[in-house]
């Protein structure tokens, strides 16, 4: 099933199968490490609701719902 | 002598390497890139001595954010002997991104993989030995924390620095593969140093690298309109990235032995982190966390043991006052009134107490020696240089207590989770949650805060943050604040001196989004920059590292002391001990002296806020005269009080427990200046033009040709700001004026936003920052 990561729900996992967006944000995306192929753990919201923590090549990374977004997930079951 | 640099991703323990191999004391922070600026160092222990350079962490090369850019320049311009690329073993699969990018370069590059231990506490373990022959690059095992595997790492380094190395890179295998070797080709026909390097950032078509290489722009194009990939399209820089993580996942997944799937594993980061960045407790916790630091540091009533007990603890000195207190006789009762006088003090207190005891007592002794000595030589010892000196080093205990709290909050991780928990809220404001760490720094000292604002990647959030950096009242600026607001409860015996202390920090933190709002839709406008942050691990602050960050401040501020302010004390002193005719002037006759034509003729440009033509001419200057001190050092400002209370309230003589209360109030009397126009002034001081130092950071962090109007900025603001405090203050019904130009304002800009949208983001342009100066008016 594809989703967006930023409609995962705490706990949800999966894959990366594309990432959009436009110039800087994707480069820092790509540099971060989020590319296609990559396994991507929703780990928690911020106290607000926003941004997010995932957890990613075995670190946490945090961005923000607009910057989840960009990228399109396939969910493990 | 050889130049080695050190890169590596921002928190992987680059910092803590260098200080080992230079025995340097640069600052280590948990803090996703403190390192803002390159640092050099020299290594003594090899067979030659070896200069090491720490350059700011980063993820990739790619121009992103302006430490990438430093970095990146450095090892291409400069051309280092040999790069040490060090390596979090903890985070092998994005620590080698950026060493694929490294190796495209033509320079010695060894691999420092550190933090091998928390991999082996985790039950993992690498294969360093399999890593290098993998990835062809020298490979050495460290604990950067420990020191293990320094003289290997070192003695690797000066040997293959002796060679030269041509770049190779991952992309061999890639689709784009041809494209990199044709650009490569023409690059290197060209005589570019490095061409593997830059032709892969041209295809890429990275911003610098068009620029610098526009003839060949064409070429990728013309590739591009011939290429087709069924996942990513023409979208070389997605191949590219996608291409570097591919091969890293297939070849180094058998290096890392893993013993437990990751994933539901809770660590003891991962407890705290559920506790401190919960969905409810997660900001309350952060605010009691930073009350609790600002209580431990200032509060004159730890843990409101007196306010709880109803005020019924004894006071220490009410019955010792009255037969007056020598240092001889009372030796003990002054020592414990460091600690409590009818409440217990916090330990900032305390030790901001303890040192003013040792001050005056030095001072004491010196006025003891020069008794027969001419009346101008003691006046210029004891209150010229040492009352000016003492009131600024007075404050340094609570600095440092404010320093070591923030820096323990940093050490710990916490702080990126600070950004993380309030990153909603600064959205709101135009800006990312990143700016957060840079404007609660501003609290201890707006410097370290400006170069800070490095790691901020937008531009305009720079900007915007440093130019209201000052507005978040900095250690300097305390002393106004609890002099003049104690002055106020005790010349008008009426109000709380916290609750002002209080009401001053929020006009200031009030001043600051108000501006940021101001210029992010006026001559600002834009998107708000992207959240995009690694989240480093918890781990306990170390003892050295905290200690090295203090050491570093106290140096910093005592340097100051000694030379900045010490030299404007002496001028200040001489310029009101002088008349214009150089006579030299007893005390009572300060009105003939040099500062006081001076703060008289700029007098009258402070009667809108209160403290100008109004106050009369006698003493009314000293407040012009220590708005300008201030410019110098904000500690100045209330030296400058006790200086010229001294010379001129009659009979006035600095006392032994000079904090600047009985000064200020001394002033207040002689004046009659009214509440309104003190907290004018308080907020004058607070919002304009910072210290000369703070101005120096400024100017090295803004971009080029802002600064001047970031100085008008900061005039601009604190006039209105102070102004409208003071007509308020004064004359109520004045707030609905200032409330109408300020919906006048907002509405006009709200029209003219709409009026003219944004067309396209690089489209926007600075006309002038008096537009974000002028609609301050919204202050109150």
């Amino acid at each position: 099933m594809k989703k967006l990561l930023s409609d995962f729900k705490i706990g949800e996992k999966g894959k990366i199968t594309a990432v959009s967006g436009e110039g800087k944000i994707r480069r820092r995306l790509f540099d971060m490490g989020v590319t296609p192929g990559a396994e991507v753990l929703l780990r928690k919201k911020a106290p607000l609701g926003d941004p997010l923590e995932v957890r990613l090549r075995g670190y946490e990374l945090t961005l923000r719902k607009t910057e989840a977004a960009c990228v399109t997930m396939e969910v493990e079951a | 002598m050889k130049k080695f640099a050190l890169a590596g991703n921002p928190n992987c323990g680059k910092t803590t390497l260098f200080n080992l191999l230079t025995g340097s004391t640069a600052y280590v922070g948990n803090w996703p890139g403190v390192t803002v600026d390159k640092r050099e160092g020299t290594y003594k222990r090899g067979e030659e001595p070896v200069s090491v350079v720490d350059l700011p962490g980063i993820y990739s090369l790619s121009p992103y954010t302006s430490e990438e850019v430093v970095s990146r320049n450095f090892i291409l311009d400069e051309k280092p002997d040999c790069v040490i690329n060090v390596v979090d073993a903890t985070n092998l699969e994005r620590n080698l991104y950026l060493t694929t990018q490294l190796m495209e370069i033509d320079v010695p590059l060894i691999i420092a993989l550190n933090m091998m231990d928390a991999v082996e506490k985790a039950g993992d373990s690498i294969d360093a030995k399999e890593l290098e022959q993998k990835i062809g690059v020298p490979v050495v095992e460290i604990s950067a924390l420990k020191g293990g595997g320094i003289k290997e790492l070192m003695d690797r380094a000066i040997k293959i620095s002796k060679a030269a190395r041509k770049g190779e890179t991952v992309l061999k295998n890639s689709p784009i593969a041809h494209l990199i070797r044709d650009v490569s080709i023409a690059l290197t026909a060209q005589k570019v140093d490095a061409p593997l390097f830059h032709a892969v950032k041209l295809t890429e078509m990275d911003e610098i690298e068009a620029q610098m290489h526009p003839e060949l722009v064409a070429m990728v194009d013309a590739f591009k309109a011939t290429f087709s990939n069924d996942t990513f399209g023409t979208d070389f820089e997605a191949i590219v990235a996608d291409a570097r993580y591919q091969y890293i996942t297939q070849n180094y997944s058998s290096v890392v032995t893993k013993t437990k799937q990751d994933a539901a594993e809770l660590t003891q980061s991962d407890k705290a982190d559920r506790v401190l960045t919960h969905r409810i407790w997660g900001i309350p916790i952060f605010l009691v966390i930073l009350f609790s630091i600002f209580h431990l540091t200032f509060s004159e009533d730890f843990l409101y043991l007196s306010a709880i007990s109803g005020g019924r603890l004894p006071s220490l000195f009410a019955s010792a006052a009255e037969g007056g207190l020598g240092w001889e006789e009372n030796a003990g009762t002054l020592l414990l009134g460091c600690f409590y006088d009818g409440a217990v003090f916090s330990p900032g207190v305390i030790l901001t107490n303890v040192l003013n005891l040792i001050l005056d007592s030095v001072s004491g002794l010196v006025a003891g020696w020069l008794n027969a000595a001419p009346a101008w030589v003691s006046g210029f010892l004891v209150d010229g240089i040492l009352g000016g000196l003492f009131a600024v080093l007075g404050f340094l205990p609570q600095i440092l207590t404010l320093f070591l709290f923030f820096s323990i909050l940093e050490d710990s991780g916490y702080m990126a989770r600070v950004a993380f928990i309030l990153d909603r809220i600064f959205r709101k404001f135009g800006l990312s949650g990143r700016a957060f760490m840079p404007m609660i720094m501003g609290f201890g000292c707006s410097i370290p805060a400006m170069i800070n604002t490095r790691t901020l990647a937008d531009e305009q959030e720079r900007t915007a943050t440093v130019r209201v950096i000052p507005f978040f009242s900095c250690g300097a600026k305390v002393p106004i604040l609890t002099a003049i607001a104690g002055g106020i409860v005790q010349a008008f015996g009426i109000g709380n001196a916290d609750l002002i202390t209080y009401g001053m920090y929020v006009i200031g933190i009030v001043t600051a989004i108000i501006a940021v709002l101001c210029m992010r839709s006026t001559t600002m406008r834009g998107e708000t920059p992207p959240f995009i942050m690694e989240l480093p691990a918890y781990h306990r602050p170390l003892f050295k590292s905290l200690m090295i960050h203090l050491w570093d401040k106290t140096k910093h501020f005592i340097q100051k002391a000694f030379t900045v302010i010490l030299a404007s004390t002496i001028l200040i002193w001489f310029l009101s001990h002088f008349s214009w005719d150089w006579r030299f002037l007893p005390d009572e006759n300060m009105n003939e002296s040099i500062l006081a034509g001076i703060g008289m003729l700029i007098q009258p440009i402070f009667t809108p806020l209160g403290f100008g033509s109004q106050l009369g001419r006698t003493a009314g200057w000293v407040f012009a005269v220590s708005a300008i001190t201030g410019l110098v050092a904000k500690e100045n400002v209330i030296a400058t009080f006790g200086t010229l209370a001294a010379c001129l309230v009659s009979g006035f003589l600095i006392p032994e427990e000079s904090d600047g209360i009985l000064e200020a109030s001394a002033i207040i009397a002689q004046t009659g200046i009214t509440i309104p126009a003190l907290i004018a002034f308080i907020a004058f001081n607070m919002t304009t033009i910072p210290c000369f130092a703070a101005c120096a950071a400024a100017k090295a962090e803004l971009p080029a040709g802002k600064f001047k109007w970031t100085l008008l900025f900061w005039l601009v603001t604190s006039y209105i700001v102070s102004t409208v405090i003071y007509l308020v203050g004064s004359w109520w019904w004045t707030a609905f004026i200032f409330a109408g130009i300020a919906a006048c304002a907002a509405a006009a800009i709200v029209f003219w936003n709409k009026k003219h949208p944004l067309k396209d983001n690089h489209a926007k342009k600075e006309s002038t920052a008096q537009t974000a100066g002028a609609s301050e008016e919204e202050e109150k």
